[in-house]
């Protein structure tokens, strides 16, 4: 027998604790197949963050350090700096990098840290609640802002690509999301890239991955999906800021 | 290897050279008074040693730079003062709880809040009250001349290291400024790696892949660390716990005081002495394992502890502790940055009756 498909080496065999129609599983997983497709195992330091994220530590089938909220590019620096052969990437959602964890983000892109980030943006708090985040839409309900956000009181939705976009440092800067198989491919090959800028010593790399999180938008899996195509991507277009590896 | 020989050293410049005695090749720091002249000091000087220092955005992240780099298994420090160490608080915590060593050096300035950048002993509460949230703390040590500066802060790895620990020294903004004769060892070649078999990103080969991490879902797991943190603190205080005394050996009079205080006394100690006073000074060194037994022991002997601090009645709680009502205890102390002259305490003791 021939196996076509099979799990990568670089997840575990945990059963992932994420909800039914989260992107987390998908983002896993693509990293994951990257990772082994470097073959760079045995030699990966993986930097779980806080929130629903913070299971990371289970799941990537390789060395892994947790941090604090938000601390996860320092954490990552850290272990950069003491291991410059080893492939160090932070796994961390909206609340963690956008919200408290903003400053140690972008410090580090300045630096041209030589790490890899990929930044799972739902637009929420998942593992707190659903409460309110950065990245929240205008008018979207939250369980801190439950007549959907407004101006007056939460601001702006904070658009991280762009915002890094104007940083030297960054190497490489995508927008990508996981509501479809063209989509999940697209990133798929940002997340590729990412890698290759840290190991061709470029600097530093950033992947927003625009997710779904059906349980606090109180929506189904597939209507999840569709929010993000309706809504979602018209606060966040997808795209490539900077990539070393373009042709022509 | 050339052998020791002596230099006359700031403070400040004592600390990071004994570091790099103790095998640091890492620091990541943040500039805060009085104490920026170690991050100077080491951003040539690690340079010059084939390490790394980094100036970090913020002391948070200079603290979760060192979590980092203990995670990967380096001798790594930071150095900050008071509200730096405030800003670490969170990842103290975490460095404890995933038992990770690394050395965090305080030299303390006056608070609360912005404060001032005199001497001040305000952070005793602070340093071995826990160091951040939580059940743990970091094992403390409190030198007393430039001397101890390097000593301490180069022994304080292999500490960390035994303890899988965080150790913070506790100095102020006296000691980290005053000029001394300082005995210097040479700087060993390549000590930059603990090289356990916890740390990560040595290799997956031929291993299980290696976790650092606090999060505890299940609360048995939670508490078995809390355990064996208290199994590791037991053994610490069997081990590590220090302090020197000086003065009478039949003392009516017993002082207690550390750090800068404790080299107001000596001076108050030696005059009293003089004047036919019968007291004894016990300096501690460790103030995390704290020497209670060595107090306990005079406090059945003298009439009267005295305690000496820079503080609002901090260091007094542990003395009282371990005096345990057995001689009356008093407290002689200035704040906001005053220091206290070895008059000021001579005087006291002139006052004591005995």
């Amino acid at each position: 027998m021939t196996v076509l498909y099979e799990p990568p080496e670089s997840l575990t065999d945990t059963v992932l604790r994420y909800c039914p129609g989260c992107g987390h599983g998908i983002a896993h997983r693509l990293i994951a197949e990257v990772i082994d497709e470097l073959g760079v195992r045995d030699h990966t330091v993986t930097v779980a963050s806080v929130g629903c994220s913070v299971y990371a530590f289970e799941y990537f089938n390789t060395d892994v350090v947790q941090s604090a909220h938000g601390r996860a590019p320092a954490v990552a620096t850290g272990v950069k700096r003491v291991r410059p052969d080893d492939v160090v990437f932070t796994y961390q959602g909206d609340g963690d990098l956008a919200a408290i964890g903003l400053n140690e983000v972008l410090q580090a892109a300045t630096r041209a840290e030589k790490i890899s980030v990929f930044f799972i943006n739902n637009a929420v708090f998942g593992m707190t609640g659903g409460q309110m985040a950065p990245t929240t839409l205008l008018g979207q309900k939250t369980t801190t802002s439950v007549d959907g956000r407004t101006l007056e009181h939460g601001g702006y939705p904070f658009n991280i690509c762009e915002l890094m976009n104007q940083i030297p440092g960054v190497a490489y800067l995508a927008r990508e999301t996981l509501i479809d198989p063209r989509s999940v491919m697209s990133a798929r090959r940002s997340i590729m890239k990412a890698f290759r800028a840290q190991i061709d010593g470029l600097g530093f790399s950033l992947v927003e991955l625009v997710s779904t999180c059906p349980t606090w938008w109180h929506m189904k899996p597939l209507q999840a999906m569709q929010h993000v195509r309706d809504t979602m991507l018209i606060q966040y277009p997808l795209g490539v800021f900077k990539d070393p590896y373009a042709e022509g | 290897m050339s052998a020791e020989k002596r230099a006359l050293l700031e403070g400040n410049h004592a600390t990071a050279e004994g570091a790099i005695a103790g095998g640091c090749r890492f620091f990541f720091g943040y500039p805060i008074t009085p104490q920026s002249q170690i991050p100077q000091y080491m951003s040539w000087r690690l340079e010059e040693l084939g390490g790394v220092y980094l100036q970090a955005e913020s002391e948070v992240a200079a603290i979760n730079m060192v979590y980092g780099a203990a995670a990967a298994g380096a001798r790594v420090m930071t150095t900050s003062s008071s509200p730096g160490i405030s800003l670490m608080a969170e990842g103290i915590s975490y460095l404890i709880g995933c038992e990770l060593p690394c050395v965090i050096v305080n030299m303390v300035r006056g608070g609360p809040g912005l404060g001032n950048i005199a001497p001040s002993q305000g952070d005793y509460w602070l340093a071995t009250r826990g160091g951040g949230h939580g059940d743990g703390r970091p094992l403390v040590f409190a030198p007393y001349s430039v001397q101890e500066l390097y000593d301490m802060t180069g022994g304080a790895f292999e500490i960390a290291e035994r303890y899988r620990n965080p150790v913070m020294i506790l100095g102020d903004a006296v000691l980290a400024t005053m000029v001394e004769s300082c005995r210097v060892r040479p700087v060993p070649e390549a000590p930059n790696a603990y090289d356990h078999s916890w740390t990560l990103g040595s290799g997956l080969a031929g291993r299980e892949r290696r976790i650092i991490n606090s999060l505890y879902s299940d609360i048995a797991d939670l508490e078995a660390l809390n355990l064996r943190l208290e199994a590791r603190y037991a053994e610490a205080t069997e081990r590590e716990t220090r302090w020197e005394e000086y003065g009478a050996d039949d003392p009516d009079i017993l002082v207690c005081a550390y750090g800068i205080s404790a080299r107001v006394c000596e001076t108050a100690v030696d005059r009293a002495l003089e004047q036919g006073i019968r007291v004894r000074m016990l300096r501690p060194i460790s103030l995390y394992p704290f020497p209670s037994a060595p107090i306990a022991a005079w406090a059945e002997k003298v009439k009267h502890c005295l305690v000496v601090e820079l503080s609002m009645g901090q260091f007094i709680e542990d003395v009282r502790l371990a005096v345990e009502g057995r001689c009356p205890v008093s407290l002689q102390n200035r704040l906001g940055g005053v220091l206290l002259t070895p008059e000021d305490v001579l005087e006291r003791l002139t006052t004591i009756k005995v």
